[in-house]
């Protein structure tokens, strides 16, 4: 048993912070984000450096041979920075295309993922499927060796700046899993509540690529959904932290009656209590991204990640509404980073299922 | 990162377990797992297998009877004797008495009572609480005036745990009531209970059982090579103890087994529908929630052991959290049970709910989870 990063995950989540700290504050975020893009590349480019883009990938595809364990501090750290470039859609498709790719196909687009130079997403939300992994209404038609999907795919996150998209599709064998080229599809882009970029990708027989064979794809995705949501949990755990840490320095300096806010016991408990929520799903976090690492059994890695699901969801909506009641008005405005923290841990309470969806998952496993 | 046990942790807990499985006397083992009333012999007797084995007090110094055990054997010790349903040590002796004694006791303090707590020739007490003085604790007021060679105290002391069963209590007093700082005045006794002057009254909770008391001392005479540490230096003693206590508090192996417990109850009883309660959305929902509540108590407690073992260091404020959350688990647990129940069967029901009424304490003892909040806000946030 043993809690402590390791000397090479300490030193990448230090250059990462590192970064954040100097070249992605506040204000400089506030740039992006309402920037026509909505994200930054000279940001993508400093990260691919310093090997974040590489590390989830295996080694013989350029990668580091990463895993969620060694992403757990990067993504607190984005978590904590508000970081808006698409890392987790890159990282999931690339490991969607890693499971379900063949050798040639894989050999095509992971190197240039890990470089940095290639961006993927995951197009797989339909209209009314909410977090149904199964529902998947869009359709794939082969002709020859050729395929072509038809359906439209909704609130993809990162679809606009990827280069490529990773498609389900249902094919009269089952579901597969496809690789097309953006250009290939029609793009509806949003900035979401939480300052992120995606799009509804519009197929109209949109030339696709099988991702190999096409076998057991709803298990691939269910594999890579759960990596994701162990991910989104350690982002989250960063966000909360950010929330605790400037809301205690809030009670901290703000007077009122003549004395800090901090020294009046019904806000000191509600403090306390925020800080519990946030150690415990800490643990949680610990829990989901060392069963997706280590765990080869798919029931014992979707316990872990529903219940650090469940623990997040709900934490994350205590904390953001404490921080923000805590700031009072303040806490209301667009000023204040902590609203903008509210707002995307907000979406992460719903990112990969609620916890009324992971409360039955977990219930029927 | 690496959440799992070592290979030695895992032989370890096996060998726990087993020996468990053949040295806890099926009586006692079913009293626990009905929730029935364990009498004084109860309790001494599992007291002394364990102390016959070599495991009645992990944590003491090793010349004393301690077993040199690494703070995470001593929690995967605590869980599996939690999860066998072994009864729970009296830790009045064991936990408190003897570990104060150890750090602040004289040579002689140590020779005379910490072999017969290890054996369980003594059954202590607490004498803490005051009805005056609750969470406030340093403001009790029970005397203890010198006089030549002894100390005569008069007071009362309030929610006594099991001094009814008790040979001994130990005692936080008023030597001085002249200080200008409340914890000042304060000093640790022990105190025989068979000495005169000394009333036993029983405050019977509203579960209908007789756990606690009330201790009221008139005119009692207290040797005064029965004082621990310094006189006026009581508080350090309290504090040193308040610190052990919260570690202990969150008790994960003894929820472990009542979750599996209350999940057996669920799947066996009625729910609306005709099928099993266990069934039903809503309950399945806080059952769920309550599960992983406890999941992440139980990795929460191993971070802590994991800091302790790195640093080498006891844990710090941040610890209160356990009992919070541990006290909250433990009320969750019995108030599900007693949901889950077949009202119709009122046998169960009522077993349950006195379960239920019992553990209405958790929040209140060993500091009540206010207070632990204000431990938090004070020394981790410095507020």
């Amino acid at each position: 048993m043993n809690f402590e990063s390791n000397e090479e995950q300490r030193l990448l989540t230090d250059s990462v912070r590192r970064f954040i700290d100097k070249d992605y504050d506040f204000e400089k975020r506030r740039k992006i984000i309402a920037s026509p893009e909505g994200w930054d590349s000279n940001a993508w480019a400093a990260l691919a450096e310093m090997g974040v883009t590489a590390l989830a990938l295996p080694a013989e595809y350029d990668g580091f041979d990463g895993g969620a364990v060694d992403l757990m501090g990067i993504m607190e750290a984005f978590g904590a920075g508000l970081v808006v470039e698409p890392f987790l859609p890159t990282v999931l498709a690339g490991r969607l295309v890693m499971a379900a790719g063949s050798e040639a196909q894989r050999r095509a687009i992971l190197p240039r993922v890990a470089s940095g130079e290639l961006r993927l997403a995951f197009a797989h939300l339909e209209r009314g499927a909410r977090f149904d992994l199964s529902r998947v209404g869009a359709e794939a038609k082969r002709t020859g060796d050729a395929w072509t999907i038809s359906g439209e795919k909704r609130a993809v996150v990162g679809a606009p700046v990827a280069g490529k998209l990773v498609v389900s599709a249902r094919t009269p064998s089952g579901l597969g899993l496809f690789l097309i080229d953006t250009q290939d599809a029609e793009l509806k882009r949003h900035a979401t509540v939480d300052g992120m970029r995606v799009a509804d990708v519009l197929l109209f027989n949109a030339k696709a690529e099988l991702l190999g064979d096409g076998a057991a794809t709803l298990a691939k995705i269910e594999e890579v959904n759960d990596f994701g949501t162990a991910l989104v949990c350690a982002e989250a755990v960063g966000a909360m932290k950010y929330a605790c840490d400037t809301t205690l320095d809030y009670l901290k300096t703000r007077k009122q009656f003549g004395v800090t806010i901090g020294s009046f016991q019904a806000l000191q408990h509600r403090m306390v209590d925020m800080y519990i929520a946030s150690e415990l799903s800490r643990s949680m976090t610990c829990l989901a991204c060392s069963k997706v690492d280590a765990t080869g059994d798919a029931k014992e890695r979707a316990h872990a990640v529903s219940a650090a699901k469940i623990k997040i969801s709900d934490s994350a909506r205590l904390i953001s509404q404490e921080a923000v009641q805590l700031h009072g008005g303040m806490g209301m405005t667009e000023e204040l980073k902590v609203s903008h923290t509210f707002r995307r841990l907000t979406v992460i309470a719903e990112q990969f299922g609620d916890e009324d969806y992971h409360l039955t998952r977990f219930g029927a496993l | 990162m690496d959440l799992n046990y070592s290979d030695e942790e895992l032989v370890f807990r096996d060998e726990i377990r087993s020996w468990l499985a053949a040295n806890l006397p099926q009586d006692l083992r079913e009293k626990v797992e009905t929730y029935a009333e364990l009498t004084r012999d109860d309790l001494m007797r599992w007291h002394r297998i364990l102390a016959q084995k070599g495991w009645v007090a992990p944590s003491w110094q090793k010349e004393w009877g301690g077993t040199d055990w690494t703070p995470v054997q001593r929690n995967i010790f605590e869980e599996e004797c939690g999860f066998a349903s072994a009864p729970p040590l009296m830790l009045f002796g064991l936990h408190m008495c003897g570990p104060v004694l150890q750090r602040f006791g004289t040579q002689a303090q140590k020779e005379r009572f910490l072999p017969r707590i290890y054996n369980g020739d003594d059954f202590w007490c607490q004498g803490y609480s005051e009805p005056g003085s609750g969470s406030d604790l340093a403001s009790l007021k029970t005397r203890a005036e010198r006089q030549g060679d002894h100390y005569v105290v008069n007071g009362q002391k309030i929610w006594t745990t099991l001094a009814h069963y008790a040979d001994w209590i130990f005692c936080l007093v008023r030597a001085d009531p002249s200080t200008d700082k409340k914890q000042d005045g304060i000093s640790f006794l022990l105190i025989d209970m068979k000495t005169p002057g000394i009333t036993v009254r029983p405050l019977m909770l509203m579960d209908g059982v007789r756990h606690v008391n009330e201790v009221f001392f008139d005119d009692v005479k207290v040797p005064v090579e029965n004082l621990v540490h310094e006189e006026g230096k009581g508080w350090t003693v309290a504090k040193y103890l308040l610190g052990h206590e919260r570690m202990s508090a969150g008790r994960t192996g003894v929820s472990k087994r009542e979750l599996a417990k209350l999940k057996e109850l669920a799947a066996s009883q009625p729910g609306n529908d005709g099928k099993a309660i266990i069934e039903d959305p809503h309950f399945r929902a806080k059952l769920t929630r309550l599960e992983v509540e406890l999941m992440a108590l139980e990795i929460t407690n191993l971070r802590f052991l994991d800091e302790m073992r790195r640093t080498g260091q006891p844990p710090g404020a941040d610890v209160s959290m356990l009992k919070i959350k541990g006290t909250e688990i433990q009320q969750t647990l019995t108030e599900l049970m007693m949901r889950a129940a077949d009202p119709a069967d009122l046998e169960k029901y009522e077993v349950l709910a006195r379960r239920y009424f019992n553990m209405r304490k958790t929040t209140i003892y060993g500091g009540s989870n206010e207070v632990q909040r204000n431990i938090i806000a004070k020394m981790t946030f410095g507020l």
